[in-house]
């Protein structure tokens, strides 16, 4: 996998770089007897981490942790039941986006429902699925509204969108994630110990770099925010180490054409107009207060928890340690159902299936380098 | 999915605007870039553009996502 990495970027930079982080972080080992450990709180990060040879590149000197940044993954299992007991209801269109049609339920998977003949569409973009609305006036079309914040902003301009359109037969299944909340309770409950995060790429547009303070001023941690591309992880990681090395502690933003210190206001003002907070249920985690949005009540017609009610029963109970996977307490590997009884064709948990769930990272390009 | 392949504005309506992603044309919302114009390059999320990015950053970033494509397929 290395030669990803010698191949598909500018070797000028790259193999300076790694060999700058490896200086690095054995500077940190003599200081403090042990490898840095970082976790990078964002989905695609761990992905582009393991297609581009960086994590396999540093194994012997830098721990890089998976975080709960896939969206599929950390929607809990009740949720993923719900959705598909959703879809089972007559004269219905389900848009989704296309990790969620083959997560496995206790009972189905959407794609189940699908081959069953109920009308389950993926989507690109979201905004689609107002205008499948308008095309089926006899049905009701709910979109299947998970995400952070990069994707929160999308949620609530379909909703303006049907509502300019007076469109009476459009609603979203609104189980969306903050990722502040997650972070805060990953550093309290203290199951791993970190010596800084990998801060998201995109979900920072919205945000902005400003509002990682808290790490700093409350939990006394780092965190750099990060593009996607070799150089840009390289150099994150670069940073974190050295800044733990000086015994600095800084929120700095190594993404600075993409990423602002404020974010993006006009996506904020989307969201402050359409979305509340409310509790959210997270795989193996529960419920963290206040740690998602769901629409403001002026809103309920759009709210497909609300006009679709669904019970559902207690999950059924697996090996899968997606959970642990999720809270980065365990690696894939040490799940005894990992690229056996779980495979990417056939998987049991939510972080096989997704394009940005560490098992699948790790299927894909690290099953020998771990 | 984040896809941190910047896409240039080609063709800019009021809320739309058609980006070129390496090649591939598609059209992509803009009500979240209000001051994009043509010729910008933008970092695209489920269909709405999402923020600027800087030119040069940007050229960079599609150079070496080409090659990234081009080792994968090798």
């Amino acid at each position: 996998m290395l030669e990803i990495l010698k191949q598909s970027t500018n070797t000028e930079i790259c193999k300076p770089l790694l060999e700058a982080v490896i200086d690095k972080a054995r500077e940190f080992q003599n200081l403090f007897g042990r490898n840095p450990a970082f976790m990078e709180v964002c989905g695609s990060h761990t992905m582009a981490l393991a297609q581009t040879g960086v994590k396999q590149g540093l194994k012997d000197y830098v721990n890089l942790i998976s975080g709960p940044g896939c969206p599929v993954c950390v929607t809990d299992q009740k949720s993923i039941d719900a959705m598909i007991a959703l879809a089972e209801g007559e004269n219905r269109i389900i848009c989704t986006f296309g990790d969620m049609i083959r997560v496995p339920g206790s009972l189905k998977s959407l794609k189940d429902a699908k081959i069953a003949g109920k009308d389950i569409r993926v989507l690109y973009s979201p905004v689609d699925s107002v205008r499948i609305a308008e095309e089926n006036p006899d049905k009701e079309v709910i979109f299947l509204g998970i995400g952070f914040e990069t994707t929160i902003p999308v949620l609530t301009l379909m909703v303006s969108e049907a509502e300019k359109r007076g469109i009476k037969n459009f609603s979203i299944w609104m189980t969306t994630k903050l990722i502040e909340p997650v972070m805060r309770y990953l550093l309290e409950s203290d199951e791993v110990n970190l010596d800084g995060f990998l801060l998201p790429g995109h979900v920072s547009i919205v945000l902005g770099e400003n509002s990682y303070q808290y790490l700093v001023d409350e939990y006394q941690i780092s965190g750099v925010i990060s593009g996607f591309k070799t150089a840009d992880l390289l150099s994150g990681i670069y940073k974190l180490i050295d800044m733990k090395v000086k015994g600095q502690i800084a929120i700095e933003n190594n993404y600075p054409a993409v990423v602002s210190k404020a974010g993006n206001p006009v996506t904020q003002s989307w969201i402050s107009k359409y979305l509340e907070p409310c509790d959210e249920a997270w795989r193996g985690i529960g419920i963290i207060p206040n740690s998602g949005l769901d629409l403001k009540p002026e809103y309920d017609q759009f709210n497909a928890k609300k006009r679709f009610p669904v019970k559902v029963g207690e999950p059924r109970k697996t090996k899968c340690r997606c959970g642990e996977v999720i809270r980065g307490v365990v690696t894939p590997k040490e799940c005894p159902l990992f690229a056996k009884a779980c495979q990417p064709m056939n998987p049991v948990g939510p972080c096989m299936v997704s394009a940005e769930g560490t098992c699948a990272a790790y299927y894909k390009y690290m099953r020998e380098s771990f | 999915m984040c896809v941190g392949v910047p896409a240039k504005v080609i063709e800019k309506m009021e809320y739309s605007a058609i980006v070129d992603v390496m090649g591939s044309r598609l059209t992509v919302g803009t009500i979240f870039v209000p001051e994009v114009e043509l010729g910008d390059y933008v970092i695209v999320h489920a269909g709405q553009a999402m923020s600027i990015v800087d030119e040069t950053y940007a050229k960079e970033s599609v150079e070496e996502w080409r090659k990234l494509v081009n080792a994968r397929n090798s």
